[in-house]
Protein backbone atom coordinates (compact mmCIF):
# COMPACT_ATOMS: atom_id res chain seq x y z
CA UNK A 1 0.00 0.00 0.00
CA UNK A 2 0.87 3.59 -0.91
CA UNK A 3 1.94 5.50 2.15
CA UNK A 4 2.52 8.39 0.33
CA UNK A 5 -0.54 8.77 -1.68
CA UNK A 6 -2.62 11.24 -3.16
CA UNK A 7 -4.37 11.97 -0.08
CA UNK A 8 -1.68 13.82 1.28
CA UNK A 9 -0.93 15.24 -1.92
CA UNK A 10 -4.24 16.69 -1.91
CA UNK A 11 -4.56 17.37 1.81
CA UNK A 12 -2.66 20.79 1.20
CA UNK A 13 -5.29 21.60 -1.52
CA UNK A 14 -8.25 21.00 0.31
CA UNK A 15 -9.79 24.20 -1.05
CA UNK A 16 -8.64 24.01 -4.44
CA UNK A 17 -11.87 22.54 -6.37
CA UNK A 18 -10.94 23.06 -9.25
CA UNK A 19 -8.34 20.41 -9.11
CA UNK A 20 -10.55 17.69 -7.79
CA UNK A 21 -8.34 14.21 -8.09
CA UNK A 22 -9.90 11.22 -9.54
CA UNK A 23 -10.46 9.65 -7.07
CA UNK A 24 -12.09 12.31 -5.05
CA UNK A 25 -14.46 12.70 -8.41
CA UNK A 26 -15.14 8.38 -7.79
CA UNK A 27 -16.30 8.97 -4.53
CA UNK A 28 -18.18 11.87 -4.73
CA UNK A 29 -20.28 9.83 -7.71
CA UNK A 30 -20.77 7.17 -5.59
CA UNK A 31 -21.94 8.40 -2.89
CA UNK A 32 -24.54 10.34 -5.04
CA UNK A 33 -25.67 7.43 -6.98
CA UNK A 34 -25.99 5.43 -3.56
CA UNK A 35 -28.45 8.55 -2.27
CA UNK A 36 -30.08 8.65 -5.25
CA UNK A 37 -30.91 5.34 -5.22
CA UNK A 38 -32.16 5.38 -1.26
CA UNK A 39 -29.09 2.36 -0.32
CA UNK A 40 -27.44 5.25 2.24
CA UNK A 41 -29.11 7.70 4.70
CA UNK A 42 -26.90 10.96 4.29
CA UNK A 43 -27.63 11.48 7.81
CA UNK A 44 -26.33 8.35 8.86
CA UNK A 45 -23.27 8.96 7.32
CA UNK A 46 -22.67 11.66 8.98
CA UNK A 47 -23.32 9.95 12.08
CA UNK A 48 -20.62 7.68 11.32
CA UNK A 49 -18.00 10.16 10.78
CA UNK A 50 -18.58 11.99 13.53
CA UNK A 51 -18.66 8.88 16.13
CA UNK A 52 -14.95 7.60 14.70
CA UNK A 53 -13.69 11.18 14.64
CA UNK A 54 -15.18 13.10 17.68
CA UNK A 55 -16.05 10.34 20.25
CA UNK A 56 -13.78 7.05 19.69
CA UNK A 57 -10.19 7.25 20.27
CA UNK A 58 -7.23 6.51 22.21
CA UNK A 59 -8.68 8.47 25.34
CA UNK A 60 -10.99 5.67 25.79
CA UNK A 61 -8.02 2.91 26.34
CA UNK A 62 -6.07 5.33 28.46
CA UNK A 63 -8.63 5.26 30.67
CA UNK A 64 -8.89 1.51 30.61
CA UNK A 65 -5.13 1.29 31.76
CA UNK A 66 -5.43 4.32 34.07
CA UNK A 67 -8.11 1.62 35.84
CA UNK A 68 -6.07 -1.02 35.58
CA UNK A 69 -2.74 0.65 37.19
CA UNK A 70 -5.27 2.33 39.90
CA UNK A 71 -7.25 -0.62 40.75
CA UNK A 72 -5.69 -4.07 41.49
CA UNK A 73 -9.10 -5.73 41.19
CA UNK A 74 -9.87 -4.40 37.84
CA UNK A 75 -6.01 -5.26 36.17
CA UNK A 76 -7.75 -8.93 37.31
CA UNK A 77 -10.63 -8.56 35.65
CA UNK A 78 -8.99 -6.87 32.64
CA UNK A 79 -6.11 -9.32 32.16
CA UNK A 80 -9.22 -12.54 32.74
CA UNK A 81 -11.81 -11.08 30.48
CA UNK A 82 -10.88 -7.84 28.69
CA UNK A 83 -13.83 -7.07 26.82
CA UNK A 84 -16.00 -7.83 29.75
CA UNK A 85 -13.47 -5.31 31.86
CA UNK A 86 -13.45 -2.63 29.06
CA UNK A 87 -17.39 -2.66 28.65
CA UNK A 88 -17.42 -2.01 32.25
CA UNK A 89 -16.80 1.47 31.44
CA UNK A 90 -19.01 1.70 28.58
CA UNK A 91 -16.56 0.62 25.39
CA UNK A 92 -18.06 -1.51 23.34
CA UNK A 93 -18.58 -2.94 19.87
CA UNK A 94 -17.76 -2.74 16.35
CA UNK A 95 -13.73 -4.15 16.32
CA UNK A 96 -13.57 -4.88 19.51
CA UNK A 97 -16.31 -7.69 20.20
CA UNK A 98 -13.61 -10.10 21.94
CA UNK A 99 -10.99 -8.03 23.10
CA UNK A 100 -7.75 -9.66 25.02
CA UNK A 101 -5.06 -7.28 27.61
CA UNK A 102 -1.69 -8.05 27.58
CA UNK A 103 0.27 -7.01 29.74
CA UNK A 104 4.02 -5.29 29.62
CA UNK A 105 6.45 -6.28 32.25
CA UNK A 106 10.67 -5.57 32.77
CA UNK A 107 10.57 -9.22 31.09
CA UNK A 108 7.86 -9.12 28.36
CA UNK A 109 7.42 -6.23 25.64
CA UNK A 110 3.93 -6.84 23.55
CA UNK A 111 3.41 -5.33 20.50
CA UNK A 112 0.14 -5.51 18.08
CA UNK A 113 0.00 -5.86 14.59
CA UNK A 114 -2.20 -7.04 11.83
CA UNK A 115 -0.06 -8.30 8.65
CA UNK A 116 -2.70 -9.14 6.27
CA UNK A 117 -5.16 -5.73 6.68
CA UNK A 118 -5.60 -3.43 9.26
CA UNK A 119 -7.17 -5.43 12.84
CA UNK A 120 -7.11 -2.60 15.65
CA UNK A 121 -9.33 -2.36 18.49
CA UNK A 122 -11.65 0.37 17.38
CA UNK A 123 -13.72 1.01 21.17
CA UNK A 124 -10.52 1.65 22.73
CA UNK A 125 -8.29 3.41 20.10
CA UNK A 126 -10.65 4.36 16.99
CA UNK A 127 -9.09 4.37 13.85
CA UNK A 128 -6.06 2.89 13.04
CA UNK A 129 -3.07 5.68 12.02
CA UNK A 130 -1.53 5.28 8.58
CA UNK A 131 1.25 3.78 9.67
CA UNK A 132 -0.09 0.74 11.47
CA UNK A 133 -2.13 0.17 8.39
CA UNK A 134 1.11 0.43 6.19
CA UNK A 135 3.14 -2.14 4.39
CA UNK A 136 6.39 -1.14 6.29
CA UNK A 137 5.06 -1.74 9.73
CA UNK A 138 2.61 -4.73 8.52
CA UNK A 139 5.70 -6.35 6.84
CA UNK A 140 8.70 -5.84 9.49
CA UNK A 141 7.34 -6.06 12.94
CA UNK A 142 6.98 -9.50 13.21
CA UNK A 143 10.66 -9.88 11.68
CA UNK A 144 12.06 -7.58 13.00
CA UNK A 145 10.37 -5.06 16.30
CA UNK A 146 13.50 -3.85 17.75
CA UNK A 147 14.46 -2.13 14.59
CA UNK A 148 10.67 -0.97 14.02
CA UNK A 149 10.65 0.34 17.87
CA UNK A 150 13.79 2.07 17.14
CA UNK A 151 11.67 4.25 14.10
CA UNK A 152 9.71 5.38 16.94
CA UNK A 153 12.70 6.16 19.06
CA UNK A 154 11.65 3.53 21.27
CA UNK A 155 14.82 1.40 22.56
CA UNK A 156 14.31 -1.49 25.33
CA UNK A 157 16.57 -3.13 27.73
CA UNK A 158 18.56 -6.40 25.68
CA UNK A 159 17.09 -8.73 28.57
CA UNK A 160 13.28 -7.62 27.50
CA UNK A 161 11.65 -10.00 25.46
CA UNK A 162 9.28 -8.93 22.34
CA UNK A 163 6.32 -10.74 21.88
CA UNK A 164 4.59 -10.17 18.68
CA UNK A 165 0.66 -10.96 18.35
CA UNK A 166 -0.33 -11.06 14.56
CA UNK A 167 -4.14 -9.84 14.93
CA UNK A 168 -4.86 -12.15 12.21
CA UNK A 169 -8.84 -13.47 13.48
CA UNK A 170 -11.61 -11.23 15.32
CA UNK A 171 -9.56 -11.34 18.52
CA UNK A 172 -8.21 -7.89 19.39
CA UNK A 173 -5.15 -6.99 21.83
CA UNK A 174 -4.74 -3.73 23.63
CA UNK A 175 -1.19 -3.80 25.63
CA UNK A 176 -1.18 -2.38 29.03
CA UNK A 177 1.79 -0.38 29.27
CA UNK A 178 3.91 -0.19 32.49
CA UNK A 179 3.40 2.43 34.95
CA UNK A 180 6.29 4.88 35.13
CA UNK A 181 7.62 5.53 38.16
CA UNK A 182 6.83 8.57 40.17
CA UNK A 183 3.46 8.10 40.11
CA UNK A 184 2.64 6.70 43.47
CA UNK A 185 -0.55 8.05 44.72
CA UNK A 186 -1.74 9.26 40.94
CA UNK A 187 -5.84 9.89 40.47
CA UNK A 188 -6.68 8.05 37.38
CA UNK A 189 -7.41 11.00 35.74
CA UNK A 190 -3.69 12.28 36.03
CA UNK A 191 -2.39 8.52 34.97
CA UNK A 192 -4.53 8.67 31.65
CA UNK A 193 -2.95 11.24 30.76
CA UNK A 194 0.50 9.24 30.25
CA UNK A 195 -1.25 6.89 28.39
CA UNK A 196 -0.15 7.23 24.72
CA UNK A 197 -1.77 5.86 21.72
CA UNK A 198 1.17 3.93 20.83
CA UNK A 199 1.74 2.93 24.51
CA UNK A 200 -1.48 0.86 23.86
CA UNK A 201 -0.21 -0.59 20.42
CA UNK A 202 3.43 -1.56 21.98
CA UNK A 203 5.69 1.09 19.82
CA UNK A 204 5.70 3.37 22.30
CA UNK A 205 5.76 3.29 26.35
CA UNK A 206 3.77 5.49 28.72
CA UNK A 207 4.78 8.72 29.24
CA UNK A 208 7.09 9.97 32.20
CA UNK A 209 5.69 12.28 34.75
CA UNK A 210 8.75 14.96 33.86
CA UNK A 211 7.19 14.55 30.10
CA UNK A 212 3.68 16.22 30.89
CA UNK A 213 5.19 18.75 33.39
CA UNK A 214 4.13 22.47 32.73
CA UNK B 1 -4.71 -15.98 -1.48
CA UNK B 2 -0.83 -15.53 -1.88
CA UNK B 3 -1.93 -11.61 -2.24
CA UNK B 4 0.18 -8.68 -1.73
CA UNK B 5 -1.95 -8.09 1.41
CA UNK B 6 0.01 -10.60 3.46
CA UNK B 7 2.76 -8.44 4.15
CA UNK B 8 4.26 -10.39 7.51
CA UNK B 9 8.29 -10.79 6.56
CA UNK B 10 8.60 -8.96 3.63
CA UNK B 11 11.44 -6.39 2.82
CA UNK B 12 12.45 -2.99 1.26
CA UNK B 13 8.79 -0.67 2.17
CA UNK B 14 11.58 1.55 3.98
CA UNK B 15 11.15 2.74 7.47
CA UNK B 16 7.82 3.12 9.26
CA UNK B 17 7.21 6.71 9.95
CA UNK B 18 4.78 7.86 12.15
CA UNK B 19 3.01 11.03 12.03
CA UNK B 20 2.48 13.98 14.59
CA UNK B 21 -0.38 14.46 15.85
CA UNK B 22 -1.88 12.95 13.09
CA UNK B 23 -5.78 13.70 12.11
CA UNK B 24 -8.38 10.70 11.54
CA UNK B 25 -8.80 11.50 8.06
CA UNK B 26 -6.71 13.08 5.53
CA UNK B 27 -9.11 14.37 3.32
CA UNK B 28 -12.78 14.95 2.79
CA UNK B 29 -13.03 11.94 0.32
CA UNK B 30 -11.83 9.56 3.09
CA UNK B 31 -14.29 10.96 5.70
CA UNK B 32 -16.86 10.02 2.98
CA UNK B 33 -15.21 6.90 1.51
CA UNK B 34 -14.86 5.20 5.24
CA UNK B 35 -18.77 5.88 5.84
CA UNK B 36 -20.66 4.49 3.08
CA UNK B 37 -18.35 1.62 3.32
CA UNK B 38 -19.42 0.90 6.92
CA UNK B 39 -23.05 2.24 5.91
CA UNK B 40 -23.44 0.00 2.86
CA UNK B 41 -22.74 -3.49 4.51
CA UNK B 42 -26.49 -2.86 5.54
CA UNK B 43 -28.00 -3.40 2.14
CA UNK B 44 -24.91 -5.16 0.72
CA UNK B 45 -25.70 -8.40 3.29
CA UNK B 46 -21.79 -9.04 3.06
CA UNK B 47 -19.85 -10.56 5.76
CA UNK B 48 -16.38 -8.74 7.43
CA UNK B 49 -14.45 -11.86 5.41
CA UNK B 50 -16.21 -11.07 2.01
CA UNK B 51 -14.97 -7.42 2.16
CA UNK B 52 -11.52 -8.68 3.20
CA UNK B 53 -11.59 -10.92 0.14
CA UNK B 54 -12.41 -7.74 -2.01
CA UNK B 55 -9.93 -6.00 -1.34
CA UNK B 56 -7.16 -7.85 -0.96
CA UNK B 57 -8.27 -9.90 -4.01
CA UNK B 58 -6.34 -7.84 -6.77
CA UNK B 59 -2.68 -7.48 -8.47
CA UNK B 60 0.10 -6.78 -6.34
CA UNK B 61 1.00 -3.79 -8.27
CA UNK B 62 -2.75 -2.70 -7.78
CA UNK B 63 -2.70 -3.35 -4.16
CA UNK B 64 0.67 -1.79 -3.54
CA UNK B 65 0.28 1.49 -5.24
CA UNK B 66 -3.66 2.24 -3.89
CA UNK B 67 -3.61 4.09 -0.65
CA UNK B 68 -5.52 2.26 2.50
CA UNK B 69 -9.32 4.19 1.64
CA UNK B 70 -8.73 3.58 -1.96
CA UNK B 71 -8.29 -0.28 -1.63
CA UNK B 72 -11.73 0.04 0.68
CA UNK B 73 -13.62 1.95 -2.19
CA UNK B 74 -12.07 -0.57 -4.94
CA UNK B 75 -13.31 -2.93 -2.54
CA UNK B 76 -17.04 -1.79 -2.17
CA UNK B 77 -17.21 -0.85 -5.85
CA UNK B 78 -16.59 -5.02 -6.34
CA UNK B 79 -18.99 -5.79 -3.87
CA UNK B 80 -21.88 -3.88 -4.97
CA UNK B 81 -20.72 -4.81 -8.57
CA UNK B 82 -21.13 -7.97 -7.75
CA UNK B 83 -24.82 -8.03 -6.45
CA UNK B 84 -26.11 -5.97 -8.90
CA UNK B 85 -26.32 -3.18 -6.37
CA UNK B 86 -24.16 -0.08 -8.19
CA UNK B 87 -22.76 -1.31 -11.58
CA UNK B 88 -19.77 0.06 -13.55
CA UNK B 89 -21.59 2.33 -16.13
CA UNK B 90 -23.49 3.97 -13.47
CA UNK B 91 -20.10 4.94 -11.73
CA UNK B 92 -18.80 5.71 -14.88
CA UNK B 93 -21.97 8.21 -15.60
CA UNK B 94 -22.48 9.36 -12.17
CA UNK B 95 -25.85 8.61 -11.30
CA UNK B 96 -28.15 6.08 -11.22
CA UNK B 97 -28.72 3.55 -14.29
CA UNK B 98 -30.91 1.33 -13.11
CA UNK B 99 -33.77 0.55 -10.97
CA UNK B 100 -32.55 -0.07 -7.22
CA UNK B 101 -32.93 -3.09 -5.62
CA UNK B 102 -35.02 -4.09 -2.38
CA UNK B 103 -32.81 -3.77 0.35
CA UNK B 104 -32.74 -2.34 3.81
CA UNK B 105 -31.14 0.82 4.49
CA UNK B 106 -28.67 1.93 7.64
CA UNK B 107 -31.04 4.71 8.31
CA UNK B 108 -29.41 7.33 11.39
CA UNK B 109 -31.39 5.62 13.79
CA UNK B 110 -29.93 2.45 13.05
CA UNK B 111 -26.24 3.63 13.55
CA UNK B 112 -25.12 3.78 17.21
CA UNK B 113 -26.73 0.57 17.59
CA UNK B 114 -25.46 -1.07 14.88
CA UNK B 115 -21.94 0.13 16.30
CA UNK B 116 -23.09 -1.13 19.66
CA UNK B 117 -23.58 -4.40 18.68
CA UNK B 118 -20.42 -4.98 16.22
CA UNK B 119 -20.42 -8.35 14.72
CA UNK B 120 -19.26 -11.03 17.48
CA UNK B 121 -17.64 -14.48 15.86
CA UNK B 122 -18.08 -16.21 18.63
CA UNK B 123 -20.06 -19.09 18.12
CA UNK B 124 -21.56 -22.63 20.08
CA UNK B 125 -18.65 -24.99 19.51
CA UNK B 126 -19.63 -28.12 17.07
CA UNK B 127 -17.05 -30.27 18.69
CA UNK B 128 -14.87 -30.46 21.19
CA UNK B 129 -11.44 -29.02 21.09
CA UNK B 130 -8.74 -30.75 19.32
CA UNK B 131 -5.77 -28.80 21.03
CA UNK B 132 -5.14 -27.21 24.53
CA UNK B 133 -2.76 -24.52 25.74
CA UNK B 134 0.83 -25.96 25.71
CA UNK B 135 0.06 -28.33 22.91
CA UNK B 136 3.13 -28.05 19.87
CA UNK B 137 0.89 -27.56 16.45
CA UNK B 138 1.84 -26.89 12.80
CA UNK B 139 0.49 -24.74 10.66
CA UNK B 140 -0.36 -26.65 7.82
CA UNK B 141 1.60 -25.57 4.75
CA UNK B 142 -1.54 -24.61 2.50
CA UNK B 143 -1.98 -21.87 -0.52
CA UNK B 144 -5.74 -21.87 -1.05
CA UNK B 145 -6.46 -19.38 -4.25
CA UNK B 146 -9.46 -18.01 -2.03
CA UNK B 147 -9.89 -16.04 1.07
CA UNK B 148 -7.41 -17.61 4.64
CA UNK B 149 -6.14 -15.67 7.42
CA UNK B 150 -3.03 -18.01 7.72
CA UNK B 151 -0.10 -15.90 6.72
CA UNK B 152 2.65 -17.58 4.72
CA UNK B 153 5.38 -16.65 7.16
CA UNK B 154 4.02 -19.23 9.27
CA UNK B 155 3.03 -21.82 6.72
CA UNK B 156 4.66 -24.87 7.76
CA UNK B 157 6.16 -23.75 11.42
CA UNK B 158 5.85 -25.24 14.60
CA UNK B 159 4.69 -23.09 17.65
CA UNK B 160 2.70 -23.85 20.64
CA UNK B 161 -0.95 -22.90 21.74
CA UNK B 162 -0.90 -20.07 24.08
CA UNK B 163 -4.89 -19.18 24.20
CA UNK B 164 -8.21 -20.80 23.24
CA UNK B 165 -10.65 -18.31 21.84
CA UNK B 166 -13.90 -21.10 21.74
CA UNK B 167 -15.48 -21.72 17.87
CA UNK B 168 -15.53 -18.53 15.81
CA UNK B 169 -16.87 -18.04 12.43
CA UNK B 170 -14.50 -19.19 9.70
CA UNK B 171 -13.71 -16.63 7.57
CA UNK B 172 -12.27 -18.97 4.92
CA UNK B 173 -15.42 -20.68 3.92
CA UNK B 174 -17.45 -17.11 5.41
CA UNK B 175 -15.76 -15.08 2.03
CA UNK B 176 -16.70 -17.67 0.04
CA UNK B 177 -20.41 -17.89 0.33
CA UNK B 178 -20.21 -21.18 2.10
CA UNK B 179 -21.43 -20.57 5.53
CA UNK B 180 -19.94 -19.75 8.65
CA UNK B 181 -18.40 -23.44 9.67
CA UNK B 182 -17.57 -22.66 13.13
CA UNK B 183 -14.08 -23.78 14.34
CA UNK B 184 -12.12 -23.81 17.17
CA UNK B 185 -9.33 -20.62 17.43
CA UNK B 186 -5.98 -20.51 18.89
CA UNK B 187 -3.62 -18.24 19.55
CA UNK B 188 -0.15 -19.92 18.54
CA UNK B 189 3.06 -18.71 19.30
CA UNK B 190 6.36 -19.33 17.71
CA UNK B 191 9.58 -18.87 18.23
CA UNK B 192 11.94 -15.95 16.03
CA UNK B 193 14.55 -18.19 15.03
CA UNK B 194 11.47 -21.14 14.17
CA UNK B 195 10.13 -18.38 11.43
CA UNK B 196 13.22 -16.03 10.68
CA UNK B 197 16.19 -18.69 11.46
CA UNK B 198 19.51 -17.83 13.13
CA UNK B 199 19.43 -14.43 12.34
CA UNK B 200 16.26 -13.60 14.33
CA UNK B 201 16.23 -10.56 16.81
CA UNK B 202 16.75 -12.55 20.28
CA UNK B 203 14.19 -12.91 22.49
CA UNK B 204 11.76 -12.27 19.80
CA UNK B 205 8.16 -14.89 19.87
CA UNK B 206 5.18 -14.16 17.21
CA UNK B 207 1.91 -15.25 17.54
CA UNK B 208 -1.21 -15.24 15.08
CA UNK B 209 -4.64 -16.83 15.56
CA UNK B 210 -5.34 -19.42 13.41
CA UNK B 211 -8.23 -21.62 12.95
CA UNK B 212 -8.67 -25.72 14.20
CA UNK B 213 -8.23 -26.79 10.53
CA UNK B 214 -4.80 -24.26 9.54
CA UNK B 215 -3.13 -26.48 12.47
CA UNK B 216 -2.27 -30.18 12.89
CA UNK B 217 -0.42 -31.94 16.16
CA UNK B 218 3.31 -31.56 15.89
CA UNK B 219 5.82 -33.76 17.86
Amino acid sequence: MNNHSETHAHHHHDHDHSELSETELRVRALETILTEKGYVDPVALDLLIETYETKVGPRNGAQVVAKAWSDPAYRARLLEDATAAIAELGYVGRQGEHVVAVENTPAQHNVVVCTLCSCYPWPVLGLPPVWYKSAPYRSRVVKEPRAVLADFGVTLPEGTAIRVWDSTAEIRYLVIPMRPAGTEGWSETQLADLVTRDSMIGTGLARAPAEIAA
Amino acid sequence: MNGAHDMGGMDGFGPVVPEPNEPMFHAQWERRAFAITLAMARPGGWTIDMSRFARENRSPADYLSKSYYQIWLAGLEQLMEERGLVTADEVAAGKPLHPRKDVPLLGAADVAPMLARGGPTERPAPAPARFAVGDRVLAKEMHPQGHTRLPRYVRGRTGVVELVHGAHVFPDSSAASTGEQPQWLYTVTFDGAELWGADAEPGLRVSVDAWESYLESAP
